[in-house]
């Protein structure tokens, strides 16, 4: 009960940052949303191949925005020493850890929600088998949330942060990627039928756990070193 | 109280833990398993170019499988070592920086050799499967693998004191390498083109006899005599470079020191 407490405490600090900054809703949405456009431009729109590739397209921008959410999640702490002040506060630190998870993978469900409705605006497709759909980006997003988590407050602290955290976040968040745009091709009868998508959806949620795992053992050492 | 004298252990970055003997093998060792190198590699290059028959489908062409599947042997062998040594230097009581190093120097071969993997792959992928690159679950995976390998390299070269670096680095380390059976399993389901392994195959059957399977054997050894040798340069390497960087150190403050106009040494205020 009480990680759950601490865990709370880290996840509403972090959401109230972003209630009053509007980083996430006002930065990383409408980069998500440009990348959405980018795609357009990149293949031509009129020929069909949009809705075949979407879930794809989808998954790409969502991983990018999460580079950006999870560099914010700790570039919150960078500034008045705020990182020294989450050591010295006592709270447990796989606490702190999924705290912090939890609060990126909130912000980027809503962020998936959205470029979701924008896939359906601008690249002409029809959402469908919500059952398969909504458990995919649930295990996909703690994944992502996790394992970018993890990487962040490794790379917390260093003067190469921007550059660094995408080279070591991206291959590792592979297997998200291609579990969440195969399971959504499925889910939405792009490619096989939506039952196709389980065995994906077993694979996000085995990574979700792993990377879950790893963080709230590993997020003691790695903010101590910081 | 450090004002009286220099300052010698206050501000080193843990050279206490640098280990004292740069080296991993004796030197005569080291000498001997050079030569023995060169003379496998000589053994090897012979048998994979006329020593072993071409293959009955692909001709000469089969030939780079001497040097492809060793690379790709030694690349996970090498990762693994990695791992292994950085679990060690992670668990207290056999912590030190000589796993931190050997982690390090096994990692820089590791990406050397999948990166071999990756390039021999693709000059046998060319005459054989008529393209330089297929989006086949294993050469997914080794080219996920090189750049996981890649960004733990990058994440090294960050200067730290030599805990700090040692300790996010061995972290590091073991998340990369838990990533790899995940990577492994979401390509296979993705797709699968290459050949399936020819030794070590789930019948445990190998498929390949004869000089063919004596040159391979002879290219997996070797590659390992390679991997050894590299290994036990590159580790000597390491802890000259961070000796190296010591030196440097305590010399430029003993250089401020010596020009600080006031009879207190400048900078010494712990």
């Amino acid at each position: 009960m009480n990680l759950l407490r601490e865990l709370w405490v880290v996840t509403a600090k972090d959401l109230r940052i972003e209630a009053r900054s509007r980083v996430t809703i006002g930065q990383v949405l409408p980069f998500g949303v440009i990348v959405l456009l980018l795609f357009a431009f990149a293949l031509d729109p009129d020929r069909g191949i949009l809705p075949r590739v979407a879930p794809g397209l989808f998954w790409v921008a969502v991983l990018l925005a999460a580079l950006l959410a999870v560099s914010r999640a700790f570039a919150l702490e960078e500034a008045n020493g705020a990182r020294d002040g989450l050591r010295l506060s006592g709270l447990d630190t796989g606490a702190m850890f999924l705290g912090k998870a939890l609060a990126v993978a909130i912000q980027l469900f809503v962020l998936e929600v959205i470029l979701g409705a924008g896939v359906v605006l601008f690249y002409d497709l029809t959402p469908r088998a919500a059952e398969v759909l909504v458990p995919a980006a649930l295990a996909a997003t703690v994944g992502l949330a996790a394992a970018g988590t993890l990487y962040g407050v490794l790379a917390a602290g260093l003067r190469v942060r921007e550059t660094l955290l995408p080279l070591l976040l991206l291959p590792v968040v592979a297997p998200v990627m291609l579990g969440a745009t195969r399971a959504f091709e499925a889910g939405l009868g792009l490619n096989g039928a939506p039952g196709e998508a389980w065995p994906w959806v077993e694979m996000l949620g085995l990574f979700a756990l792993i990377y879950t795992t790893l963080g709230f053992l590993a997020f003691g050492p790695l903010l101590e070193e910081a | 109280m450090t004002a009286a004298k220099p300052p010698d252990n206050g501000h080193r970055r843990g050279v206490a833990s640098l280990p004292t003997n740069p080296r991993l093998l004796p030197r005569r060792v080291s000498v001997v398993l050079g030569w023995s190198t060169l003379a496998a590699l000589a053994l090897l290059t012979l048998f994979g170019l006329w020593g072993a028959p071409p293959d009955a489908v692909q001709g000469d062409a089969q030939r780079i499988m001497y040097l492809h599947v060793p690379a790709a042997w030694l690349a996970y062998l090498a990762f693994t070592v990695t791992s292994v040594a950085s679990l060690l230097y992670l668990w207290p009581r056999t912590r030190s920086t000589v796993w931190d190093l050997l982690a390090g120097a096994s990692a820089e071969l590791g990406v050397v050799f999948t990166g071999l993997t990756l390039l021999l792959g693709s000059l046998w992928g060319r005459p054989v499967w008529g393209i330089w690159w297929a989006w086949d679950a294993r050469l997914t995976t080794t080219a996920v693998l090189f750049f996981l390998y890649l960004g733990y390299l990058s994440l090294r070269r960050i200067p730290a004191s030599v805990e700090t670096r040692a300790k996010r680095c061995a972290i590091a380390a073991l998340i990369a390498f838990v990533d790899v059976p995940v990577v492994h399993l979401s390509v296979n389901w993705w797709r699968t083109l290459h050949q399936q392994a020819t030794v070590f195959n789930p019948e445990l059957n190998p498929r390949i006899h004869g000089v063919m399977a004596f040159t391979l054997w002879l290219g997996v050894v070797a590659f390992t005599l390679v991997y050894v040798y590299l290994l036990d340069r590159r580790y000597q390497l390491a802890v000259l470079e961070e000796d190296l960087e010591e030196r440097e150190l305590d010399a430029a403050i003993a250089q401020r020191v010596a020009e600080a106009p006031s009879p207190r040494p400048a900078g010494v205020h712990s």
